[in-house]
């Protein structure tokens, strides 16, 4: 599957200063194995200690965050856009 | 009861409206709740007021001491916090970001809160790093803390949840924007309690862009008193969907809600996309006069979107 990947300002740094990038895969844990080899400099900011999701990273497909989806195991189809925040304070507060 | 003897005793005991005529499928029944109806104007009023109490039977707030307290707040919790403090004899310190409505920051002056700024580019991050300090520099001000404080979630546990049951026993899906989590968390577990098949959804803007002041993501946050245990779903909903459902509330049903609550009912109105029959509650936290100001209604669609990059409407 072809899909784009939009990354924060806070991680564009390690990825060449780009702000969207085409990867290729089935899961989003094969596109983040796609992209962590690509920029390595991204490993630590996507993957948490135990192999999971980053605590401070909020990850969706298509505006789903996809821990309420199969996590890492959650499928893609072609012209999925997938999003990368960092989780911080938000709401009407 | 149409007779009290205080205005927070108006707090809570909001409505529930339908808003079929949004659903995408008549077998989808959708029902708003009007927070909007509080006496502070949003949800944020019932949070007030539990943890001022928890405070004063924790002896941390003497009812009539003129003690300071402080919270970040971008305008809702603020001025919930206002009345409840000048009902109790405390006076209060707002930290909010430079860039709300102009309306809320009258509403925190008129209520008489000091307000303290933050900038606006770090978000409501930026307001809680800013409290936190001040807290540091000054130990007699009492920082209620709406992020880490269990009052929080045990006001909507002990109010809005048992409401929503009473008034509709029947309800599959419970939808409200992602905050501090309060609402979700208190209301979730309660509903679940009641009905465990409930689901739980979360709309949440996407903050994320706009917290320029972020220098890595370890500057992150996640509330202490969220549980991502209790939500079953979690979206992001655009400024512009929230605008365009925001209107949509306001011409289709007649209600005229804050631009959070066109998130959340986007949120319910996609969710309710993925049923085949059922109901949902859908929070709606304020109601629409605090937005007058940012074009909501009456501009054109992307000059308010333009607009909502740089104001903070929620």
């Amino acid at each position: 599957m072809a899909v784009d990947i939009k990354l924060p300002t806070v991680l564009r740094t390690h990825a060449d200063g780009q702000a969207s990038i085409a990867v290729e895969g089935a899961t989003i844990g094969d596109v983040f194995a796609d992209l962590v080899e690509r920029y390595p400099g991204l490993k630590a900011n996507l993957i948490g200690d135990d192999g999971g999701l980053h605590k401070f990273v909020n990850v969706y497909v298509n505006d789903d965050d996809i821990r309420y989806l199969q996590q890492l195991d959650t499928k893609l189809a072609d012209g999925d856009v997938i999003s990368i925040l960092p989780a911080v304070a938000g709401g009407a507060i | 009861m149409t007779r009290h003897d205080s205005v927070l005793d108006l707090i809570g005991g909001t409505p529930l409206v339908g808003i079929h005529a949004l659903s995408p499928n008549p077998d989808v029944r959708i029902w708003a709740k009007l927070e909007g109806q509080n006496p502070g104007g949003s949800s944020k009023d019932r949070i007030a007021r539990q943890m001022v109490q928890m405070a004063e039977a924790d002896g941390i707030l003497t009812p009539g001491s003129g003690q300071i307290i402080l919270e970040p707040s971008s305008g809702n919790t603020g001025i919930g916090l206002a009345l409840v403090a000048k009902l109790r004899g405390y006076r209060l310190r707002v930290v909010l970001p430079d860039n709300v409505s102009i309306e809320r920051r009258q509403l925190l002056q008129i209520f008489g809160a000091e307000v303290v700024a933050s900038p606006g580019a770090e978000g409501s991050n930026g307001a809680i790093r800013r409290a936190e300090q001040l807290a540091a520099e000054d130990d007699s001000l009492v920082l209620l803390f709406q992020y880490g404080n269990p009052a929080n979630p045990l006001a909507h546990y002990t109010t809005t949840g048992p409401e929503i049951l009473a008034d509709c026993p029947e309800v599959d899906v419970f939808c409200a924007g992602l905050g501090t989590s309060g609402t979700l968390m208190g209301v979730g577990r309660f509903l679940k309690e009641h009905k465990p098949d409930l689901v739980v959804v979360a709309v949440e803007p996407p903050a994320g862009e706009l917290v320029q002041g972020l220098r890595n993501l370890d500057d992150g946050f996640v509330p202490p008193i969220f549980d991502p245990d209790v939500l079953d779903r979690k979206m992001i909903v655009r400024p512009r969907e929230s605008i365009e459902w925001t209107r949509r509330l306001l011409s289709s049903c007649g209600v005229f809600a804050g631009i959070s609550s066109g998130a959340a009912v986007a949120g319910a109105v996609k969710y309710a996309a993925s049923m085949t029959s059922g109901t949902i509650v859908v929070l709606l936290p304020d109601g629409g006069w605090k937005y007058l100001s940012s074009g909501a209604w009456t501009d054109d669609l992307d000059v308010v979107e333009e607009r909502a990059q740089r104001i903070n409407y929620w």
